[in-house]
């Protein structure tokens, strides 16, 4: 639900005293954005607005960050952290936290790189053994989700557990094996293929397409209802403001060469989409999502309501083991490889920090799949950025540190306005 | 208003907790398009009545007759079933969601998981006009938003929403104002009017007295008695619920002294 539904005007009640009327049009837009910014209702325009100053902060003082290149760069370094981070998201509205995902996502290179290993014995097709790992993870994070909703171990716990035990595995079979080369095609192509242009053109045009689809989706289906009421000034600038950025990514990646090969859009910013797409939809249009705000919102009126809450549980962890083994994948497919080093850098707290970046609530109820996709967005630009102006590893910690701060400084003032505003 | 039949009578319900005698072969009974009040002091055994009767807990004897048939009631699914719904006192509603969204919480209209939100808006409001429910702004703002009065009447409009029968009330007006409280004891007039069977838990004797038609005292887990409103006095309860006798002596069965 978008903030806009929520204030909308509603005809069968009259409004209580010191409620604004908004004017139609243009003048009702820039009131009612207004009365958002004065009472914290902000939702993702401080990381939108963010993400514009460190994009043009980078383009003016690096001098390879403003390429075509470095853009498919971006993209395909950040997928996988995207990926993590919207199983983070559902864990998070829980007011669950699991620390597990940087190891499981590696035990899901782990098996990718191990299935596809040709001359093993067991050499399966790409696709197949990516689905395998997705399910062994997703079996993972329903084993740890289950010890949290049945046993009652806080998850905090279990996940640290789960954190030291695949890392664990992870360290003893690459110890003996090194690195092991990801040869599979397949495989490879979740993080690094490309799209001819005229395919490119054709996702976003596919991509643009999609929001006012839903919008008129939603208007037909609720018509007569307040959720079917749209502020249509903001439908429309969003549906630009979509357009510009699909087209614009695809005009910016169709643009790059290296050397003598052209570039086009990655395929992992398709599947990132994607799943942010569907992810949606599960969180705001089916029982489950339902289910899984109100259990972060209230877990006891979520079970008096007849909810099951364990079961939500473990489904949320499931989800978690599954979105981190498909993340996995995209990193282990970045460098064709799994080795000690993975998982890269520090893909956990990156992925958490993702999604709390993009205003989910670390207490539970509140958040949105959208946040994680943006907050990897910013965190991805931001560590992009930096290296491309040669900053050492050490104060890429400290400034991705300092905006995580920030961030959450900025969401916590947001909540104490919109309380005492009473919204 | 009222008929003779009882919609939910509860027969020499007995409940202990290891040694502690809660209930002792206590008799209930509420009728249809009645407001029947449940009164009596802290540790009086009106909760555990009522978890008796919610399937939350389960008498170690006794009867529970809904509709004059003998019904067992094993879980608060059972009493759901059966039209019995419970508002307890800390609302049990999430503060996150709407008033939409609190309203069909577990119960929400969906084809193959996808919610359907038109029908449940349309339902809301429509519940909430028929208990003429005013004052909400919006049924789509967050229940954080609402003021305890309202939170109450979207909590009770909740239970009526279900074709529920009986509705139980655990201090509905216990955290509210005098405005609101005035808002929810209307509501509760309301559902009693709209021919339901309402037991109201309280320990405000004004608020018994503005809206309940009979009043059960409990004392010390035993009947003390069944007044008509009309004819005592808060003194009367107040008496009774301090220091009244027990109507019934160890199987013994003595009628209400009306």
């Amino acid at each position: 639900m978008t903030t806009a539904d929520v204030v909308g005007p509603d005809r069968a009640a009259a409004p209580p005293p010191g409620e604004e009327e908004f004017a139609p049009g243009l003048a009702g837009l820039w009131q009612r954005a207004w009365l958002n910014i004065r009472t914290g209702n902000l939702g993702p325009l401080p990381i939108i607005v963010g993400l514009v100053v460190v994009v043009v902060l980078f383009g003016f003082t690096a001098t390879n960050f403003f390429t075509s290149v470095n853009f498919v760069n971006l993209i395909e370094e950040t997928a996988g952290t995207a990926m993590l981070a919207y199983g983070v998201v559902f864990v998070l509205l829980l007011g669950e936290i699991d620390l597990s995902i940087g190891y499981v996502a590696g035990i899901g290179a782990l098996i990718v790189a191990e299935l596809q290993l040709p001359g093993s014995g067991h050499q399966l097709p790409g696709i197949l053994a990516m689905l395998i790992a997705v399910a062994v993870c997703a079996v993972i994070g329903a084993v740890q989700g289950g010890i949290i909703a049945f046993v009652g171990v806080p998850s905090f716990v279990v996940t640290l557990g789960g954190f030291l035990i695949w890392q664990g595995v992870i360290l003893n079979v690459l110890e003996q094996r090194g690195t092991i080369i990801i040869q599979d095609r397949w495989i490879n192509y979740t993080d690094l293929y490309i799209f001819s242009h005229w395919l490119g053109w054709i996702i976003a045009a596919i991509f643009t397409a999609l929001y006012p689809i839903t919008v008129l989706y939603k208007v037909y289906a609720a018509r007569g209802t307040q959720i079917a009421q749209q502020n249509w000034p903001m439908v429309g600038a969003k549906a630009i403001g979509l357009a510009i950025a699909s087209f614009g990514t695809v005009a910016i990646c169709n643009n790059g060469k290296i050397i003598q090969t052209a570039e086009g859009l990655p395929l992992p910013l398709v599947i990132v989409v994607l799943f942010f797409a569907l992810l949606t939809f599960l969180a705001k249009w089916t029982t489950f999502g339902r289910h899984v705000y109100a259990v972060g919102g209230n877990a006891e009126a979520a079970r008096r309501a007849g909810i099951s809450v364990p079961r939500i549980r473990v489904l949320v962890f499931t989800l978690s083991g599954a979105t981190a083994g498909m993340g996995g994948i995209i990193f282990a497919s970045q460098v064709n490889s799994v080795a000690l080093t993975f998982p890269p850098g520090n893909l956990l707290l990156n992925a958490i920090a993702s999604a709390v970046i993009g205003g989910v609530s670390l207490f539970g109820g509140r958040g949105e799949v959208r946040g994680a996709l943006l907050g990897a967005a910013l965190i991805g630009t931001l560590q992009n950025g930096l290296n491309t102006l040669s900053v050492s590893n050490g104060y890429i910690y400290i400034v991705t540190g300092g905006v995580l701060l920030f961030a959450v400084t900025l969401d916590t003032f947001a909540v104490r306005l919109q309380k005492r505003s009473g919204r | 208003m009222a008929t003779d039949t009882p919609l939910l009578e509860l027969r020499n319900i007995t409940k202990s907790f290891g040694s502690v005698q809660a209930l002792t072969e206590v008799d209930f009974e509420v009728r249809p398009g009645e407001v029947m009040a449940l009164v009596g002091d802290n540790g009086a055994g009106k909760s555990t009545l009522i978890k008796c009767i919610a399937g939350t807990h389960m008498a170690d004897s006794g009867q529970i007759l809904f509709e004059g048939r003998e019904v067992h009631i094993h879980g608060p699914r059972d009493a759901a079933q059966l039209g019995i719904e419970v508002v307890y006192q800390d609302l049990a509603l999430a503060d996150n969601l709407d008033v939409v969204q609190n309203m069909f919480l577990g119960r929400e209209i969906n084809i193959f998981q996808i919610l359907n939100e038109a029908a449940m808006e349309e339902r809301t409001s429509s519940t909430l006009s028929s208990l003429a429910v005013t004052t909400i702004k919006s049924i789509r703002q967050t229940v954080a938003t609402l003021s305890g009065g309202q939170r109450q009447s979207v909590a009770v409009a909740r239970a009526v929403m279900w074709n529920s029968k009986v509705v139980i009330l655990d201090e509905p007006t216990a955290a509210l104002g005098v405005a609101q409280t005035e808002q929810v004891l209307a509501l509760v007039r309301r559902l009693g009017e709209q021919g339901l069977g309402v037991v109201l838990i309280s320990h405000n004797l004004h608020d018994v007295f503005e809206t309940a038609d009979r009043i059960a005292v409990l004392r010390l887990g035993r009947n003390v008695g069944v007044y008509d409103r009309r004819t005592t006095s808060q003194q009367a309860i107040v008496e009774a619920i301090t220091a009244g006798r027990p109507t019934k002596v160890s199987g013994i069965p003595a009628e209400a002294q009306v």
